[in-house]
């Protein structure tokens, strides 16, 4: 029977979670630059602080501006609801710490961002939760790796830099079948270029610093869950996450997973950890990024085809070994890739030059339109240097294990015009061959 | 909380009940809450809270095959009107004010109408009599649940920014119901639940004859802007009700949609 849907992804990016504001008529979702809300009345103020009614109490913990972005976000990604926060590791430290504590496991994907691996790595050790690193594609290690103490799967949904395309749904039955979810950092693909909750994550999130945002402007990320993971079950069965499935000594005493069957999580990371942690996000950063969620849809589709022409250019000149896009047959993960990512790889990759590292450099300083610099999904294109910047705390085995080497070079493809782009990069080619004569 | 409610045989199947977030005090006016097809508790939650924390007993049930609820979904009105009752015995409550939504608010009016006596109110909210569901729709729940529960959420929804947003800011009201509907769909693996709650409300056919039997104060909480069942559709039920009619601006998904005006309108009902 043909009948009624939901928006498409463009009308979503533009109106989801936000309507003409009903008291000034402004069309465009209007900034709310205030800590606080004025209560109604004293039986107001108690039933929101009690959880009797919805609403904004002070903008730590929510905002008006910042729902909006929320909703808009959680509504791409087909989940139940997000939370915005500072940062993308914000988000990925919220996410662990409502479900995790000293004792908890971690079983993580070893192609990481660097900042993601420092932080299961080396900062959350310090605070007794673990973690274990398996390659993404060794679904064997996946299995093995879990404890009975482990509290979460996670992966990139493209690892950083290598572009390892994580199985998602490979993992996530995984997850399942032992009763843990499976969260993805969805950074590098986009709801535009994969929706992970519909191949079976639990819950993801996005560093908004880079494409959704898209112009280079604001730190902020965003948590997303699908609401699909049934944590009272998990309890029941597991012993695990009390923190959701039995009463909360600091809100009211209130079991999450009965007051919202679909919205536990995100109700215990709103009321702890974004109320004790305080990684919030600005109200303005989240009109900033509600600014580029807006043009997200035409962005992600140029984004893609520059960088199909700039993979296509590099792939095909001598001065360069090797160029990592899952789209190229020669990458490990190409028939992943077609399978998960149909409308593209996005538009962050690495190659590798041939030559010594003084080449590299020559490389890198020769670039005119490519700006260097550590950040990426910015509607200008960018290069960086993995192995002295993003990942200079690995080891050289650690580097090897993320896949990158010394002459691995990032880029992050922008919207310019791809002939400017291919010219910048045959300049800068050119510059490297006579570095190394 | 968990209750054990006895079936007509005897037995007793267990039954899960949110209680607002205060343990259930059966001195205290009782206010009972029943969700609609293919949901749960956790529609009412801030309505529960609020009925808790503000001198009432709340009962927000699972209906049995539902949510936390065991044993396998009843096949009629009637049945589950009977189980409510039962609910009620097992709770130790005399008397309580039943509030339904939906499918749920038919429950509501049958179990008023079966015991006159123990019904001091009686809340539909999102509710039209009859409650007909047509044949497309029916067989699309039959054969394709899961495309048929995204035209429910669809039709349940009267836009896409609904604020302050439900349960609380930051939640995504299609995302949050596409998925409650589809993981208590999924709970059920012996039977469609879909197909099966859509019947149950297709098949009432005893409301004018229940209305003639309650005798507690009535109210309508309808959305104005509800494509499930429409305002129209519930005159007959509220003329034969007297029932008090609060229309609030929503859709039928309006606990979630407007739970503020919700809110105002329950209280007006209870009083």
């Amino acid at each position: 029977m043909p009948g009624p849907s939901d928006p498409g992804f463009d009308t979503l990016a533009l109106h989801a979670g936000a309507a003409p504001d009903p008291t000034t008529g402004a069309r465009a979702v209007p900034i709310h630059l205030t800590t606080s809300f004025v209560f109604e009345s004293s039986e107001h103020a108690a039933s929101l602080f009690n959880m009797e009614r919805s609403g904004h109490v002070y903008s730590r913990i929510s905002n008006p501006t910042n729902a909006v972005l929320e909703e808009r976000v959680a509504a791409l990604e087909g989940g139940a609801g997000a939370i915005a926060t500072a940062s993308g590791q914000a988000a990925l430290h919220l996410a662990i710490a409502t479900l995790a504590g000293a004792g908890s496991h971690i079983v993580a994907s070893s192609a990481l961002y660097g900042g993601s691996h420092n932080l299961l790595h080396y900062t959350l050790a310090r605070f007794g939760i673990e973690t274990t690193f398996v390659k993404p594609g060794d679904i064997d290690g996946w299995r093995g790796a879990i404890r009975p103490t482990t509290r979460l799967l996670f992966g990139e949904t493209l690892g950083n830099p290598g572009l390892d395309v994580l199985d998602v749904p490979t993992v996530a039955d995984i997850a399942h079948e032992h009763g843990l979810p499976l969260m993805v950092d969805s950074t590098f693909t986009t709801p535009w270029l994969m929706k992970p909750f519909d191949l079976g994550a639990d819950l993801l999130f996005h560093s908004a610093t880079k494409f959704l945002s898209g112009h280079g402007t604001v730190i902020g990320g965003v948590l997303v869950d699908s609401g699909q993971f049934d944590w009272h079950a998990a309890h029941a069965a597991h012993g695990r996450f009390a923190e959701l499935a039995q009463p909360y000594d600091g809100f009211h005493g209130m079991v999450f997973s009965e007051e919202s069957t679909v919205g536990a999580f995100l109700l215990r990371a709103r009321r702890e950890g974004l109320r004790d942690f305080g990684a919030c996000m600005s109200p303005h950063t989240a009109w900033l990024i509600l600014q580029g969620i807006e043009t997200l849809p035409l962005r992600m589709a140029r984004h893609v085809e520059n960088t199909r022409k700039v993979v296509q250019f590099l792939a095909a000149h001598a001065q360069v070994a090797r160029v990592g896009y899952p789209e190229l047959e020669s990458h490990p993960d190409h028939a992943l890739a077609k399978r998960l990512l149909p409308r593209g790889c996005g538009s962050v990759f690495s190659f590798d030059l041939r030559g010594s590292r003084a080449q590299g450099v020559a490389f890198i300083e020769a670039l005119k339109l490519f700006s260097h610099l550590a950040n990426v999904g910015d509607c200008r294109s960018l290069v960086i240097h993995p192995a002295s910047t993003t990942h200079f705390r690995m080891d050289d085995a650690a580097l090897a294990q993320a896949g990158i080497s010394a002459g691995t070079i990032r880029l992050s493809i922008g919207l310019e015009d791809a002939d400017d782009l291919i010219d910048d990069l045959k300049r800068a080619l050119k510059a490297a061959e006579r570095a190394g004569a | 909380m968990e209750l054990a409610v006895k079936n007509p045989d005897g037995t007793a199947t267990p039954a899960y009940l949110y209680t607002g977030g205060k343990p259930f005090d059966a001195a205290l006016p009782c206010v009972v809450f029943v969700h609609g097809a293919l949901h749960d508790h956790s529609v009412w939650t801030l309505l529960a809270r609020w009925f808790a924390h503000h001198g009432h007993g709340v009962l927000a049930v699972d209906l049995p095959g539902h949510g936390r609820s065991a044993g396998a979904p009843l096949a009629s009105v009637e049945a589950l009107a009977d189980w409510l009752l039962a609910l009620l015995d097992a709770a130790g409550v005399p008397r309580a004010a039943l509030v339904g939504h939906s499918m749920g608010s038919l429950i509501a009016l049958e179990a008023a109408a079966r015991a006159p006596a123990r019904a001091t109110r009686l809340a539909m909210v999102g509710t039209a009599y009859p409650m007909k569901v047509s044949e497309a729709l029916l067989n699309t729940a039959r054969d394709a649940p899961l495309r048929a529960i995204d035209m429910v959420n669809a039709f349940s929804h009267s836009g896409i920014a609904a604020k302050p947003s439900y349960p609380g800011p930051g939640a995504w009201l299609h995302g949050g119901n596409r998925t409650l509907m589809r993981r208590v769909q999924a709970l059920q693996t012996g039977v469609n639940l879909f197909h099966h709650d859509f019947s149950v409300c297709d098949r009432y056919a005893g409301g004018l004859e229940a209305a003639a039997k309650r005798q507690c104060p009535a109210s309508l909480i309808l959305g104005a802007h509800d494509q499930m069942t429409s305002p129209k559709q519930a005159r007959a039920i509220g003329d034969a009700l007297q029932a008090r009619v609060h229309t609030v601006a929503a859709g039928h998904a309006l606990m979630s949609e407007a739970p503020d005006a919700v809110l105002a309108a329950l209280r007006s009902a209870l009083a």
